[in-house]
């Protein structure tokens, strides 16, 4: 089973299944990661879903889109891998794949 | 109390967040999630914009997997409830089977208040708040036919772009004389007359129905001015009102809302409750306010799970909204009670995108934020910090 790592700021690593189709947001609520607020439940707007995609992953993973860079773009904690974990649809073929948890979700 | 049974009343946003928190505070103990409807509970907000509109499944708006509920130990038990009786402890199901709890919240919700309006209980007079509904809307929701929307609120109006994308004629009754007149700018509220008008909406305001006419199935919409508007099918979206019967006849204490403090609990402190069905006193406001939102109703939860668990967290978000109507994202940061002034960011005579910013006493203190993310982000994290001064800065930059 594939499986993608989310780390929260303090270090605490939780395994979650990579279910090809779902969003990484849902991947991280439907297995209780804490740290992944989603408050909105998906919709780009809110921002609180916000991960930073492991750099050597960033590819594969893609880029934020427009309306992501703006949500994301006056978050203090953002990286140039940050992305909206909703915006993100996975792949099983992510096996691996690690991503960190900001701080705070704003 | 971290073991025995927490009962937890309501399997919308507020519930499904309840259990969630309820496991991460440290409940170790039995979870029962009560709802009356079957379906995996699903979210709210699409189902007058994507769900209506055919693009997404009733299971791709659940809020967690199925498999979420069995990982955390939740069971889900689908019935009403008809009492909670608290000297012993017990709820009484619709079945009539008695569920006894060591923790309760209280979850119910919202239902839509009722249009009350000679015929209103013709055939083909809906309501929009469960998938149910929306799946009888969208039977009738044939492309060609006349769609009439009593009521120019967010729903209202998020309807009427949902059926315009399937090819209806729709009309939008609003009793007041301009639509979103509770909650934004009257150049705000222009501005979504403007737009709906341009997508080939009918807006009409100063329009109260006096009566909807047709023999089993309603036909036509008669207005008070004594118009009439020719209507295949009726959609009500005139509010809601928070679903409080059960607090109530419990003797709990109900204001325009299920009365909770800062820690979620109810005037009973050995029952907390979230969600639309709550009123609370909020200091940021100085007033008491039933909030109607998937973020306000989500904090609650997170509080009240903290709550029953003896952890302590207290209400505190900035209140904050969202709407989708077409190609524009609406995001509203705070509320705009008793503003005196507005500051423009944009021109919302002519654009698409712009901000309206809210003062009291030249303080920001809520924007609507039309097709402007980033200005959404910097107001909801400035009036979370409290920064004024910052925020002030903003508005005197755009006003000049």
């Amino acid at each position: 089973m594939a499986v993608v790592t989310f780390i929260s700021h303090d270090g605490e690593q939780h395994e979650a299944p990579l279910e090809e189709g779902s969003s990484l947001m849902q991947v991280a609520t439907n297995n209780a990661i804490p740290g992944i607020d989603a408050d909105c439940g998906g919709e780009a707007a809110c921002g609180t879903c916000h991960v930073i995609v492991d750099p050597a992953c960033a590819d594969k993973v893609g880029r934020s889109g427009p309306e992501e860079e703006e949500m994301l773009s006056m978050n203090p904690e953002r990286q140039p891998t940050s992305r909206l974990s909703c915006q993100v649809k996975v792949c099983e073929s992510w096996d691996g794949l690690t991503v960190q948890l900001p701080e705070f979700q704003m | 109390m971290s073991s025995g049974r927490a009962v937890v009343v309501g399997a919308s946003h507020a519930g499904v967040q309840l259990v969630t928190s309820l496991r991460r505070e440290g409940w170790s103990g039995e979870i029962v999630l009560v709802g009356d409807e079957s379906a995996l509970p699903y979210q709210r907000p699409p189902l007058s914009k994507a769900y209506l509109a055919g693009k997404c499944s009733l299971k791709e708006l659940a809020i967690r997997s199925e498999d979420f509920y069995v990982k955390q130990d939740v069971e889900r038990v689908t019935a009403s409830v008809q009492e909670i009786d608290r000297p012993t402890g017990e709820l009484v199901l619709g079945t009539g089977d008695r569920l006894s709890y060591d923790a309760l919240a209280l979850c119910t919700g919202a239902h839509p208040r009722r249009l009350r309006a000679e015929g209103a209980e013709l055939d083909g007079v809906h309501y929009l708040r469960q998938s149910s509904g929306v799946e009888r809307i969208r039977e009738d929701a044939i492309p060609g036919r006349n769609a009439v929307i009593v009521g120019g609120g967010y729903i209202g109006l998020e309807t009427a772009a949902s059926l315009r994308s399937l090819g209806l004629h729709v009309t939008v009754l609003e009793a007041a004389d301009r639509v979103l007149e509770r909650v934004t700018a009257p150049e705000v509220s222009a501005f979504f007359t403007r737009i709906h008008q341009e997508e080939g909406v009918d807006v009409r305001t100063n329009a109260s129905v006096e009566a909807l006419v047709g023999d089993t199935r309603v036909r036509e919409v008669v207005l008070a001015s004594g118009e009439s508007v020719q209507a295949d099918f009726v959609i009500v979206g005139i509010g809601i009102e928070p679903t409080t019967e059960l607090a109530e006849a419990a003797g709990l204490v109900v204001d325009d809302g299920i009365l909770i403090d800062a820690h979620a609990r109810t005037s009973d402190p050995d029952i907390v409750a979230a969600g639309d069905c709550t009123s609370q006193d909020i200091p940021r406001y100085g007033r008491r306010i039933r909030l109607e939102s998937v973020p306000s109703a989500v904090e609650q939860a997170k509080v009240a799970a903290a709550t029953i668990c003896g952890n302590d967290k207290e209400v505190a978000a900035l209140p904050w909204f969202w709407s989708d109507q077409y190609d524009l994202k609406l995001q509203i940061a705070g509320l705009n009670t008793a503003y005196d002034d507005i500051v423009m960011s944009g021109d919302p005579t002519r654009d698409r995108d712009f901000t309206c910013y809210y003062l009291r006493k030249g303080e920001p203190i809520a924007a609507d934020c039309v097709n402007r993310p980033r200005d959404f982000m910097t107001t909801k994290r400035m009036l979370t910090q409290g920064t004024a001064a910052d925020m002030a800065a903003l508005t005197a930059e755009v006003a000049v």
